[in-house]
């Protein structure tokens, strides 16, 4: 376990590498003097030659780059031009609102995604079958900033059933956290909620073809056990591996969803750096995001091996 | 079709110009006269809406001929020659593949600049791993076998074996993932563009005009309503597209 533990880790630093490599050559995509684009409106000479000694803008790229790596290293991402604030406090500041949402929009997903898979598969061919796979299609084809827009228009501003906008932290006050989250973390959850219902239909129905569901058939087990013990159980492992992944693509969602619903998130932060010209902030961002992916990635992979019990033979 | 159709048509079917203010027109309702309603500041919205189907259907193809163009050829590299070429270009895969789609998207727009042009190249950077992963597999699967090793044996260059023999055999599994890709694309496009990364005003783009639509969903809900309802039909009908394609062209997944 251990062992794989590690040589999972050891896959893993190579692709870190190209990503900070990745995410510090961006800056040199800027047009012009970087300085004077990371120094905003700010255009006196000192402030600017303080940005170029502090981004080591005098040095060769090489060692900028190494500069910059080994203050990333030790969590120092940089310091934001419009807050004033290290770039890592804002992350870790704004990572928890995020982290609520995305963690609301996966179990509706996985409720949603699991329920309707499960069926479509059971009733293969059947009106089930193809209604849950229009739906599924429709949830991977709805842009949902535009389905935001909608459920606040139906929802909050024709039948006022819940909050357009905002957000109050849990720690002080768990219902009304919830009653802003929801609208939300359904926005979020649908598209994944499409991607996991088709998984687990084509899982499933691999299942339902296997030896082990036939003798647990052959045995006189009832059809709901076999299915929901047998089938269900082993159709989970790659939905489950599968779910962890998708959760880079809940970041990347929260950015429009936290936009539409104003929610001062991690999604908001970068959308707010990339107009303030805030190119720390956005850097370490994607760096996050990225580092969070293979870590994702890495949980995928642990999970996998935990619930099958063939790889740990 | 008809969406491509509209795209083209655009110029001749529209009945106002796009761009076009009229302050004595604000914020209409659908009318005989503007079947969609007007805008903020008086335009048509089908106006603005069939001009924006080109925005999208040009973002979506430029953005995928851009990912097919990286992506491919490093595909074609790392699977023929493995080794260590492979191995760095599957780390580089990797890499950007472990970044999320859209924060990638947003990150190359940022330091690219907001603009049309930019959203796509950005959005055909991030979604270029897509097709190196894709083709590099179809490569590994195909270039043991024995036409391959025939062309080999006949003195054909790698180039040409490149090109004349493998390509021809991975292109499929490639046109149907460009397929989906698009529809991909045209949400990321209209994504930007909401955020105010993609098309610049008063260009129209159907995600600009949610963008606008949203701080008038009270007053005007069919400023919102349209843009909507058309990024859903064109990307539903892509993902289609590319799902039926997928099950004629492969029968494993026609499940």
């Amino acid at each position: 376990m251990l062992g794989f533990i590690v040589r999972r880790l050891l896959i893993a630093l190579p692709t870190l590498f190209l990503i900070t490599l990745m995410v510090f050559s961006l800056q040199l995509l800027l047009p012009g003097d970087p300085a004077l684009a990371l120094a905003g409106e700010e255009r006196d000479p000192a402030v600017i030659e303080a940005i170029r000694e502090q981004y080591h803008l005098n040095d060769p790229i090489p060692v900028q780059y190494a500069h910059w790596l080994i203050a990333a290293l030790h969590g120092d991402l940089g310091i934001s031009l419009r807050n004033r604030e290290p770039v890592t406090s804002l992350i870790v500041d704004k990572l928890p609102v995020t982290l609520e949402l995305a963690i609301l929009a996966m179990l509706i997903a996985l409720v949603i995604g699991i329920a309707a898979g499960l069926v479509s598969a059971i009733k293969k061919g059947s009106r089930w079958d193809f209604g849950a796979n229009v739906v599924a299609l429709s949830g991977i084809s709805v842009p949902n900033f535009w389905l935001g827009i909608m459920l606040i228009l139906l929802i909050s501003v024709r039948w006022g059933w819940l909050p357009a906008s905002g957000y109050t932290s849990p720690l002080d006050s768990l219902a009304q956290n919830l009653e802003m989250m929801i609208m939300p973390a359904v926005v979020l959850g649908t598209a994944i909620a499409g991607v996991m219902m088709r998984h687990t239909r084509s899982a499933m129905i691999s299942a339902i073809h296997a030896d082990y569901v036939r003798t647990a058939r052959a045995k006189g087990l009832s059809e709901r056990v076999v299915m929901l013990k047998h089938a269900l159980r082993n159709a989970l492992v790659p939905v489950v591996t599968m779910g962890t992944l998708q959760f880079g693509e809940l970041l990347s969602g929260a950015v429009l969803t936290e936009q539409v619903f104003t929610i001062p998130g991690f999604g908001k932060l970068i959308v707010d750096a990339v107009f303030n010209r805030d190119y720390a902030v956005v850097q370490g961002v994607v760096l996050f995001t990225g580092t969070v992916y293979i870590l994702m990635n890495l949980l995928a992979d642990l999970l996998y091996y935990l619930l099958n019990p063939r790889l740990r033979a | 079709m008809l969406f491509i159709a509209v795209a083209l048509l655009a110029p001749w079917l529209a009945p106002f110009d796009p761009a076009a203010n009229d302050w004595t027109s604000i914020r209409q309702a659908p009318s005989a006269v503007h079947w969609l309603g007007t805008d903020d500041v008086g335009r048509d919205v089908l106006s603005r809406l069939l001009f924006g189907a080109r925005a999208s259907l040009y973002a979506g193809v430029i953005s995928v001929v851009i990912a097919f163009c990286i992506g491919v050829p490093l595909g074609l590299l790392s699977g023929y020659y493995g080794g260590i070429l492979e191995l760095v270009i599957s780390r580089i895969v990797e890499a950007v593949l472990a970044c999320p789609f859209l924060i990638l998207a947003i990150a190359f727009a940022a330091f690219l600049g907001p603009s049309l042009d930019n959203a796509m190249i950005a959005i055909g950077i991030a979604a270029s791993p897509i097709f190196a992963r894709l083709t590099r597999g179809q490569v590994l699967a195909i270039k043991t076998e024995d036409y391959i090793e025939g062309a080999r044996a006949v003195g054909a260059s790698d180039l040409r074996i490149i090109c004349y023999y493998i390509l021809p055999n991975v292109i499929t599994p490639l046109l149907v993932q460009a397929t989906l890709t698009i529809a991909t694309a045209i949400i990321a496009e209209s994504s930007l563009s909401f955020l105010g990364l993609g098309q610049q005003p008063p260009a129209p783009s159907w995600g600009s005009m949610l963008d606008t639509a949203k701080n008038f969903i009270v007053q005007a809900p069919w400023m919102a309503l349209f843009p909507g309802i058309g990024i859903f039909v064109v990307v539903f009908g892509f993902n289609i597209l590319g799902d039926g394609l997928r099950d004629a062209l492969d029968p494993r997944e026609a499940r």
